[in-house]
């Protein structure tokens, strides 16, 4: 069960490499921003993963906050200000 | 556990950290430098959770990973267009690239000196072999700090003197911000779905923000992650437009920042009065005490956080309010209509008014 | 057979995940990858996590996961929508 988990962790971050590739190279913010926004929850599978293969329970929390600042970030990316002449 | 499959992770982990750091360095465009570090942040959180550091990942995923990226985003907006650096600026004069020339070689010099040291350090520590001398004296005394998280024992007990100088930092942090002048224009209101996105996230990193502050004392968490996430609720409720709510107004705010260190000192004073040392806790009050300031820490982390992505003092005064109003209103930039302010406001500074 | 059903979880997880990668790489236009992408990633997670709740011996644990894929599930969706928004603003021209 441990090896099971540790390859499909390598196979995670296999799939953060080419989640990363399209991170430098995506032609415009909006593919950049997608490819995060997939890498947060690539981040999140392989931090759940890690929990019973390290035996850290907390990881499971880091992955929960992982999560939700994730969204926070995609927010932060597509917000749109008022204008103001000063 | 399998060895290789782990060294095949850790390898994979160490290559992609460090492309991207260089490739969010090296970006000519500033908002793709800006969301390479954001994912950045992101392995570097992984880094952490793989190295056994749950408290540093949790900092690490709230902060580097989300908040900074926030931070960042916002600030590389407010540029205003054509001072960006991806066009090619027009070289003044010959000092001028010389100048520049000089700094690049001083900078790499610099850098090459630091990791040269550091390999250095790491390879001597390497042969001095495992020693625990120092998780052994924690582990000693973990019974008389209050709390059973190492770390937690660290931050607020045996060094409480470090963090309550850390809060100060972030306080003298704060009064610079308060100091850059009014903060940036409000975010226009919330769609449709991302109003529904705010009605369970806010909430739900309210409740985790308490959660991370309780579970502190016996598990990976603590005042500073708590103090981000609650801040990551206040910046997101910006962003949906609720521009007066992520931020505590007027005296409350500041009431709120200098309560981080306010109340470290006073505890750290009242334990003086009472004979024993500056921050020497008494054992059977320990926990008490470390949960009453790692409450106000978070507070005054979450304040300061948002403050941060405000990006400059809140306008809470109603004066400012009815001249930024006015300003909008005649504004010819998109937005919605708003209701001319009170009749004779002008949009110049009015001392007695506190309106600068 | 509990860890077999776990296995068979976690490995179908990661295929998922695989595809959306390769199709975040192949597909043409970003509104077919954000399409493809977010739907791919989110399930290749439940059933990473399904995996991983089937093979932990503690209910709270399970809890949490849980927990975890509703909220990624929730703040995936929004921020897809947001970034499409984003987008079809930047082509129509704000």
């Amino acid at each position: 069960m441990p090896e099971l988990l540790s390859l499909i962790a390598v196979g995670l971050v296999f799939s953060l490499l080419l989640g990363l590739l399209r991170v430098l190279r995506g032609p415009g913010d909006g593919d950049r921003m997608l490819a995060m926004q997939l890498l947060g929850t690539t981040g999140v599978g392989i931090l759940l993963l890690l929990s019973p293969l390290l035996d850290q329970p907390a990881l499971v929390d880091v992955a929960l906050i992982l999560a939700l600042l994730a969204a926070v970030a995609t927010a932060a990316f597509t917000g749109r200000q008022e204008h103001r002449h000063d | 556990m399998n060895s290789t499959t782990l060294l095949a992770f850790d390898a994979l982990l160490l290559i992609s950290t460090v492309s991207l750091a260089w490739a969010s360095l090296a970006s000519s465009d500033e908002r793709r430098g800006v969301i390479l570090f954001m994912a950045f942040g992101l392995l570097l959180a992984m880094a952490w959770s793989r190295l056994q550091a749950p408290d540093v990942a949790l900092a690490e995923a709230a902060i580097g990973a989300g908040l900074s990226g926030a931070l960042l985003l916002s600030a590389v907006r407010r540029e205003p267009v054509g001072l960006s650096r991806t066009g090619a600026e027009p070289v003044q004069n010959h000092e001028k690239t010389d100048y520049r020339m000089t700094l690049r070689w001083t900078v790499t010099l610099l850098c090459a000196a630091f990791t040269a040291t550091l390999g250095w350090a790491y390879l001597s520590a390497l042969s001095f072999g495992p020693h625990d001398g120092l998780p052994r004296a924690i582990a000693a005394n973990l019974e008389a700090s209050g709390v059973s998280n190492p770390v937690t024992a660290v931050l607020l007990n045996f060094r409480a003197w470090d963090t309550l100088l850390e809060l100060a930092v972030l306080l003298t942090a704060a009064l610079g911000i308060l100091a850059l002048g009014k903060e940036s224009p409000a975010y226009q209101p919330a769609g449709v779905v991302f109003e529904g996105l705010i009605r369970w996230l806010v909430p739900l990193l309210i409740l985790t923000a308490g959660y991370l502050l309780w579970v502190g004392a016996h598990a990976p968490g603590g005042a500073f992650q708590a103090g981000a996430t609650l801040a990551a609720a206040g910046v997101v409720l910006r962003l949906a437009g609720r521009h007066r709510i992520g931020l505590p107004a007027g005296i409350r705010l500041r009431v709120l920042m200098a309560a981080g260190v306010g109340v470290f000192l006073l505890v750290g004073l009242v334990l003086m009065l009472a004979g024993r040392s500056f921050l020497g806790y008494p054992p059977a009050l320990a926990s008490l005490l470390i949960l009453v300031i790692e409450t106000a820490a978070m507070l005054a982390i979450a304040a300061t956080l948002v403050l941060a992505f405000a990006g400059g003092r809140p306008q809470t005064d109603v004066l400012a309010n009815t001249a930024v109003k006015l300003e909008a209103s005649t504004a010819s930039g998109p937005g919605p209509a708003r209701p001319a302010g009170s009749g004779g406001t002008s949009n110049d500074c009015i001392p007695e008014k506190k309106a600068c | 057979m509990i860890d077999v059903l776990s296995s068979v979880l976690l490995v179908s997880g990661l295929f998922f995940f695989l595809a959306g990668s390769i199709g975040l790489l192949r597909l043409p236009d970003l509104h077919s990858r954000l399409h493809a992408l977010t739907k791919a990633d989110n399930l290749g997670l439940g059933l990473l996590i399904a995996g991983l709740a089937v093979s932990s011996r503690e209910p709270l644990m399970m809890l949490k996961l849980l927990l975890v894929w509703l909220a990624v599930l929730a703040a995936s969706a929004a921020s897809a929508h947001l970034i499409a928004r984003h987008a079809r603003r930047q082509e129509t021209g704000h």
